[in-house]
């Protein structure tokens, strides 16, 4: 700034009588005037980047902090500490060796008889059905399975967390706000609930049952693993499918194709069909697949298949970018040396273009592991209790059991949908680091 | 590359094989979003009690169930649709003409629809006449002549002066939703048959009479808000002065920040349902193909855990998930039906 400065005076003294120098030295009083607002202008521009950063930050730490908040909850699950005297009549065993016994066997009774012996006031028939609903209709499953592991247990009195209702595990979790959740609990509930607070029966525990259940209508006993390994199985066949396709595309349409108007009109569209709207794939779906070939609906496999249709855009053009970014001297260099197209192709091009490659399909695929607007056509939204174990088994995926929680009446879904939204968010924040470290460690640069 | 592209064919052929796949050994369920709470309750129920596979229940709303269900007999087509209102007559040709030809019919409880607002506000004493005018698209000009006009009414003091000044906004699910159709029908309608020539026009011109009591205003105060209850639930609790549109098991889920409005002098509740009394309620059905019965496992086992008493009763699970239950008679003729499979007849 200084030097222009200078220069000008300097300019100033010398000629002034020639009218050309006059012109020139009126153009730099001119920049000089406008200097200062140029540089406001600079710096206002700066502050407009700075600021539309610090909105999108505040956004996502808002977004984060709402859903964590939220969600955190779900993570722990309250249980009722009671003992069980496992009677055999009030069980209905006589021979505990039975395993077909031990499977019916009422569970349901010993827990209720548990109750009606820690709160003798509930004498009605309205009152004890209020007393039997603290406790989940999920925790004689739970007995069950801890009984068939240990037959020997039948007849002693043993000590155990039964998993509470989710009305009882909103209140427990709500007692330190300003006005907990009442719900549709009852007065003498909440009497119930006050003293088995007292005696120390009600536990906060961390939430297994969310990681390995399958979706439930109870929200206690509802976990995100069916919608888990349904993500995975039919990230799994896209993977397969458009990985495999995308990349041959890739490499005939940059290495082989010859460059004409067919494989222009080819290249047109593989653009545009990366900006189709999800949903239209669906469509797509429904029609083909599920229309012409008779397959299932709610399946991974065919989720998988649908979704690679529209991930596969993405792969190629990826792949044919980092083609085209590996130096022709590579290639001359291979020729030279005798090798074939072929052999070009795969000892040298395909190693270099990976890391490339390879980003775009996991980016490709994480978009496709967020997506619901196309299973939505094909049947994959819906209640689906079984944890798949084909990829023929009908599932649902995570971002549908987000939206399926989301619409469910029962208060307690509403941590639950916040704590699915955390693990979808962990899978893709993951899958997008692998991206970046697959790109650090094997990018080359020339 | 060659071995890139022999890969690729392999999966390929790997996955037409799978295509012919056939033989399915899980329910497959379709229909009403408004019966999938009370279907899958008893789906999941089922797939613990019995050896058989947990059904699997879509939410695709009661048109589109009908749909698929109707699309013909096979494995790869639906059981089982839920409804919210009685199969039409063209959907039962539909199937008819698809080989879908034996339906049975299973009327399984009620379901009411309430006009809600926030615990912070005063509750609200409609009447259907008040919706009606309040909602509707066009209504009889307040001058008291036989004529239609575009809905002039801003607050609920100008369709009822028993009623607070307070702007009409309510929020209610979308045309695409069953809960619409039935609001409409039994809300709007309901009202619409209280001014005599509004009546009278029905007998004379059908399409006109129909097309005038089930138009909802587009100018504002009725706001879609998508079909997802737990917003509505949500969004009346930020504003106090908004009604809101939904089904009877939000309110029982949600008794804590929401309150239902007197409709005809009757609150929802159970009973007021139940009986009849409580003017906005409709009934809840599922469709089963018999030809399905015997090929899918489970079926009929199925029909048995829906119509046991433990279940639709009147103390049974569904209620607890805030269904309202036939009354015994009722439920004994429906019960004895499905356990001979009697076909459906229109």
């Amino acid at each position: 700034m200084s030097t222009i400065e200078i220069d000008i005076e300097k300019s100033n003294e010398s000629n002034c009588t020639n009218e050309s120098e006059m012109k020139k030295v009126n153009t730099i009083e001119l920049v000089n005037k406008n200097l200062k607002k140029r540089y406001r202008a600079e710096r206002r521009f700066k502050a407009y980047g700075l600021v539309s950063i610090c909105f999108a930050l505040l956004c996502l730490v808002v977004l984060f902090t709402d859903i964590i908040s939220k969600g955190h909850g779900a993570f722990f699950q309250t249980y009722i500490q009671l003992e069980l005297n496992l009677d055999e009549d009030v069980l209905e065993v006589n021979d505990i060796q039975n395993m077909k016994q031990l499977a019916s066997a009422n569970y349901q009774g010993v827990i209720r008889q548990s109750l009606r012996t820690l709160f003798p006031d509930a004498k009605k028939r309205h009152d004890k059905r209020k007393l039997y609903a603290l406790v989940s209709s999920g925790a004689s499953y739970q007995l069950a399975d801890q009984i068939k592991a240990q037959p020997a247990l039948v007849g002693t009195t043993i000590s155990v967390f039964v998993l509470a209702d989710d009305d009882v595990d909103t209140w427990f979790k709500s007692l330190d706000d300003a006005k907990p959740f009442i719900g549709r609990m009852s007065e003498k509930q909440l009497v119930w609930l006050e003293s088995l607070k007292k005696s120390g029966s009600l536990h906060k525990k961390f939430n297994t049952t969310f990681f390995n259940n399958g979706d439930s209508r109870e929200p206690e006993l509802a976990g995100i693993k069916g919608a888990m390994i349904g993500s995975l199985f039919t990230i799994l066949v896209t993977f397969l499918l458009s990985f495999t396709v995308g990349i041959s595309t890739a490499i005939y349409l940059e290495e082989y194709a010859p460059k004409n108007l067919f494989t222009d009109f080819i290249e047109v569209n593989i653009n545009n069909l990366a900006a189709v709207p999800s949903i239209i794939f669906g469509l797509l779906g429904l029609a083909i697949f599920i229309g012409m070939f008779g397959m299932q609906r709610s399946i991974p496999l065919l989720g998988g298949v649908v979704l690679s249709l529209m991930t596969l855009p993405t792969i190629i053009i990826s792949s044919r970018a980092a083609i085209k970014a590996v130096p022709p001297s590579i290639r001359q260099a291979a020729l030279g040396m005798g090798a074939s197209k072929m052999q070009v192709i795969l000892h040298h091009v395909l190693p270099l273009a990976m890391p490339g490659m390879l980003t775009g399909t996991i980016i490709g695929l994480a978009q496709a592991l967020g997506e619901t607007a196309p299973l939505l056509m094909i049947g994959m939204v819906a209640f689906v209790v079984d944890v798949p174990g084909a990829l023929t088994d009908p599932s649902t995926a995570l971002p549908v059991q987000i939206f399926l929680w989301a619409d469910s009446p029962e208060r307690a879904f509403v941590e639950r949908t916040s704590a699915a939204i955390m693990v979808l968010l962990a899978f893709l924040i993951s899958m997008n680091t692998v991206a970046v470290f697959l790109r650090k460690r094997l990018e080359r640069r020339w | 590359m060659k071995k890139v592209l022999i890969f690729s064919l392999f999966i390929a052929s790997a996955l037409s094989a799978q295509f012919a796949s056939a033989g399915r050994s899980n329910i497959n369920i379709v229909g009403s979003s408004t019966v999938y709470p009370f279907s899958t309750v008893v789906a999941e129920r089922f797939g613990r009690s019995t050896d058989f596979k947990t059904p699997k229940v879509e939410s695709t709303g009661s048109g589109g169930g009908m749909k698929l269900f109707c699309q013909g007999v096979g494995v790869q087509h639906p059981d089982i649709t839920n409804a919210s209102r009685r199969i039409k007559k063209s959907e039962y040709d539909l199937c008819h003409n698809n080989g879908v030809n034996e339906i049975i019919e299973v009327l399984i409880g009620y379901d009411g629809i309430v006009i809600a607002n926030s615990r912070k506000a005063t509750r609200m004493k409609l009447t259907r006449k008040d919706i009606f005018l309040a909602l509707a698209a066009r209504v009889p000009n307040p001058n008291g002549t036989e004529t239609l006009v575009d809905n002039p009414y801003k607050t609920w003091q100008d369709v009822n002066s028993a009623l607070p000044n307070t702007a009409i906004e309510v929020l209610g699910p979308p045309p695409t939703s069953g809960t619409r159709d039935a609001f409409a029908e039994l809300a709007l309608e309901g009202g619409c048959k209280k001014v005599s020539w509004i009546k009278a026009m029905k007998k004379k011109d059908k399409k006109a009479y129909k097309a005038l009591c089930h138009t909802v205003r587009e100018d504002g105060p009725f706001i879609e808000a998508g079909e997802n209850d737990n917003l509505i639930v949500q969004k009346l609790n930020a504003n106090k002065n908004a009604l809101g549109i939904f089904g009877f098991s939000f309110l029982d889920q949600n008794i804590d920040q929401v309150q239902a409005s007197i409709v005809d002098g009757n609150e929802p509740t159970f009973e007021t349902i139940a009986e009849g009394s409580y003017p906005v309620s409709r009934p809840l059905y599922f469709y089963v193909k018999k030809a399905h019965v015997g090929v899918v496992p489970g079926i009929a086992e199925y029909l048995a855990e829906f119509t046991r008493e433990s279940t639709w009763g009147d103390e049974g699970y569904l209620t607890e998930k805030g269904m309202i239950p036939l009354d015994a008679a009722k439920r004994a003729e429906t019960s004895s039906d499905v356990k001979k499979m009697r076909n459906l007849e229109l």
